[in-house]
């Protein structure tokens, strides 16, 4: 067991330097290009930051489309010449009544594979709706895998658009990414207050043009607050344009009233729409609606050909900087619900990265002297076996570039403790040896032999434990588990390979010897 | 030549011990239940700093009161003008909730208060968060007993599930006796008491199984005792530097470790304990005899 190959030996040593090295990187400052610029990343409890996670509201996205099927559906059946009575949308459910008994005429087209209302996912080999038929009425609703597509679409979409207004605000390194089939998972390192983050994504901002219903003439309109929730005003609920037609805003400061204003521009055919429909309806009043709510509603004083306008509310410097982001970015296809938050402020992070780095050395110290006062010369193996193995801990976290959070450094100090215990599993072992054995050597040999299979086992029960909380665990948690899960895998490492060779030293040594 | 220590005597009065805390430790869980903390229960946490010295809880907590904010529960943490607030409440519509908090606090308490940290769950990721803890606890307890089935015989299986149960419980109870917080971190906590628990009853059953296959003749109760100590020093040795390490976490790792590391010191002492006075007197009480261990050939 202690002879070592000069090949074994030198591939020993050379990892051990490779990793002391990915280690020692840590400490130096190299540019971000070079490939040795790893580092081990720190966690958003130690350098502050926040975590957001939000789930897509999916609801009035599903009411949306499925408005959309029952026009579609009409279509449909006026098409294949099938006539129905009653439909209606309830509940999620498209209902009607099938007049003349075809109901095996509809199932035929309704399942045909290219048809166009059903959509047929050869994926999943399913289709969108489901149906159902009792003495010709119609229960049409979304099927499961219909409702899974129309999240994952209605996800990416929001996606891109929360990805938009968060590089629009301008954090450090955001990350943002997809969680399941309707959640984003948001983290952004360094922000102290995630407030006006949390206000932006919580819009949806659909900006719409309409006009204001006056007089006596209520029909087909809606009855919508200002945003200060003073006033209210009719509004028609036909859309002359939204803010897909825009193509840029900013704020800006209007010099005749000294107020903020935004500034827009449309689109070409969205300019051309406006200009119609300002022509149309000079005298009348244009409502400005987000999110349900009323900004403004001016009187139409002339038809606007520029292609371009300007908002005027009640707005400060900051909201009106906020709105021009939200409507350059774009509308989000469904509300956010922010579902958990987690934020830590910069100075937290850093006494947590001091407290973290105290008890490691504390803790480190005290092994190390109990090791040498309960070992003596045996103890330094064990001590020398522990620092490599920390150094080479670090080093291995630094290469797959591992995030380091305060459980993750509990871990580290964790397996400080554990470490050992292959050692002293060991150490035990070479002494009852050497109890009927006077050859150093062969209680060693003897030693590390048996010990074998109870140090694999003992280490074993350890690492499935951190495997699975990897799986299980997050955030900060998922930390713990890594560095307790490698410290396991370099632990073995160290004391299989370079204590093992750093007792042959001693046992040339002392080639017969009573241990204590 | 070591004394050697007679541990048999003992198992009958430990083992009544253990019944009996493991009985009081259900006992409070099912009538007292635990206090889980925002990540499983949901609602809003907050770790004030006062900039201010002459601030004092009560203030604070009147504060929270005029806000009518529900069931607030305010606590010193760590540090002199370090507090860490609870909030039932969760209010997700409104993305000015934690500001507003902010501000109203500052003007009431008259000085400027800084939130050094705050967690927001909902109840939705705080039911799936429990789900989670729970299913890890239980695979984990499920992957030992499948590896220790593996490794050893059935018997041994047996005693060490035991021995981790009654970890597992008497940790969980005492969190409960105290009214501890449980956390995410506390969770982690219990998983690596778990794999400590079962390493240090691993290390004693390797030494059983191999002394089994020696003397065919002894019977198991002695032998379990011969194997209890010829791996004591071992046993202790190992408990006292991963304890150095842990009470090093305890009193300088800081305030947000505090739980985990309470967790970590009682498991490891309850699991140390555990292997020597559970483990093995249920491997014994199994009567299993070299003939179990000689047909496999691990």
């Amino acid at each position: 067991m202690l002879y070592f190959s000069k090949l074994k030996l030198f591939v020993i040593y050379f990892t051990i330097i490779l990793l002391s090295f990915f280690c020692f990187l840590n400490f130096l400052n190299l540019n971000k290009e070079s490939f040795f610029s790893k580092k081990v990343n720190l966690g958003l409890d130690l350098q502050g930051g926040s975590y957001l996670l939000l789930e897509v509201d999916s609801t009035p996205i599903i009411n949306q489309n499925l408005q959309q099927k029952v026009l579609n559906l009409r279509k449909f059946l006026k098409e294949n010449k099938i006539k129905y009575k009653n439909i209606v949308l309830q509940n999620e459910t498209i209902n009607f009544n099938l007049v003349n008994d075809n109901s095996d005429k509809f199932v035929e087209l309704f399942l045909n594979q290219n048809n166009t209302i059903n959509l047929y996912y050869g994926k999943y080999r399913a289709y969108e709706m489901d149906h159902l038929i009792e003495n010709n009425l119609v229960k049409i609703q979304y099927s499961k895998y219909g409702l899974v597509e129309l999240k994952i679409s209605s996800l990416d979409q929001s996606l891109e658009i929360v990805r938009r207004r968060i590089d629009e605000v301008g954090t450090n390194e955001p990350t943002i990414i997809k969680r399941g089939n309707d959640r984003i998972l948001i983290e952004l390192p360094g922000l102290e207050d995630p407030n006006r983050i949390k206000k932006l994504l919580g819009k949806t901002a659909n900006l719409t043009f309409r006009l204001v219903s006056e007089g006596e003439n209520v029909f087909g309109s809606e009855l919508l607050f200002f945003e200060d929730e003073s006033k209210k005003l009719n509004i028609s609920k036909r859309v002359i344009l939204n803010g897909d037609s825009l193509i840029n805003a900013q704020p800006a400061l209007d010099n005749k009233n000294n107020i903020t204003v935004v500034n827009f521009n449309f689109d070409r055919a969205g300019a051309k729409k406006f200009g119609r429909a300002t022509a149309s309806n000079v005298g009348k009043r244009l409502a400005i609606v987000l999110d349900n709510k009323i900004i403004s509603a001016p009187v139409i004083r002339e038809a606007i050909l520029s292609g371009s306008g300007q908002i005027s509310g009640d707005f400060s410097f900051q909201s009106a900087t906020d709105l021009a982001l939200l409507l350059r970015s774009g509308a989000l296809p469904a509300p956010l619900k922010i579902i958990e938050e987690r934020t830590v402020g910069p100075d937290l992070g850093e006494d947590s990265i001091k407290a973290g780095a105290i008890s490691l050395v504390i803790g480190f110290l005290l092994v190390i002297f109990y090791m040498l006062y309960k070992y003596r010369q045996l103890g330094i193996i064990a001590d020398f076996s522990l620092i490599v193995n920390l150094i080479v801990l670090i080093g291995v976290l630094t290469i797959i570039e591992a995030t380091l959070t305060l459980p993750g450094i509990a871990g580290i100090i964790l397996t400080v403790g554990m470490a050992v215990d292959a050692n002293v599993l060991i150490f035990e072992r070479i002494k009852e040896e050497n109890k009927n054995e006077p050859s150093i050597i062969h209680a060693f040999d003897t030693g590390y032999k048996k010990a074998q299979s109870a140090v694999l086992d003992a280490n074993i029960t350890t690492l499935i434990s951190a495997i699975i909380l990897f799986f299980l665990g997050s955030g900060p948690v998922k930390g713990f588990a890594v560095t307790l899960g490698v410290g396991i895998i370099t632990t073995l490492f160290t004391v299989y390979f370079f204590g093992r060779h750093l007792s042959s030293f001693y046992v040339k040594k002392y080639k017969y010897y009573k241990l204590s | 030549m070591k004394k050697i220590f007679n541990f048999t005597k003992y198992y009958k009065k430990f083992n009544v011990a253990s019944l009996i805390l493991i009985f009081l430790s259900l006992l409070l869980l099912m009538f007292k239940g635990l206090n889980f903390g925002v990540d499983f229960k949901g609602g809003t946490l907050i770790e004030i700093r006062s900039e201010n010295n002459t601030v004092n809880i009560a203030q604070i907590r009147q504060s929270f009161n005029k806000m009518k904010l529900g069931e607030v529960n305010v606590k010193k943490f760590g540090k002199e003008n370090d507090y860490l607030v609870k909030i039932q409440l969760r209010e997700s519509n409104n993305p000015d909730f934690i500001s507003e908090i902010n501000q109203k606090l500052s003007a009431d308490l008259g000085s400027s208060i800084n939130f050094r940290r705050v967690e927001n769950v909902g109840p939705k990721v705080s039911g799936e968060l429990l789900r989670a803890g729970l299913l890890a606890v239980f695979l984990s307890l499920a992957a030992m007993l499948f590896y220790i089935w593996i490794r050893f015989e059935w018997q041994f299986s047996l005693a060490a599930i035991a021995a981790i149960v009654h970890d597992v419980i008497i940790t969980v109870g005492l969190f409960s006796f105290f009214s501890y917080e449980i956390n995410l971190s506390i969770v982690a906590a219990l998983l690596t008491i778990v794999g400590y628990s079962m390493n240090d009853t691993v290390v004693i059953f390797d030494r059983i199984r191999e002394n089994l296959r020696k003397y065919t003749k002894i019977p198991i109760s002695e032998i379990s005792n011969t194997s209890t100590n010829e791996t004591l020093s071992r046993t202790i040795i190992t408990s006292v530097t991963t304890l150095l390490a842990l009470f090093s976490i305890y009193f300088f790792g800081g305030e947000i470790l505090k739980g985990f590391s309470f967790a970590m010191i009682v498991g490891v002492v309850i699991g140390t304990y555990s292997s020597i006075f559970v483990a093995t007197p249920i491997l014994n009480y199994t009567n299993v005899d070299s003939k179990a261990v000689l047909k496999t050939d691990v």
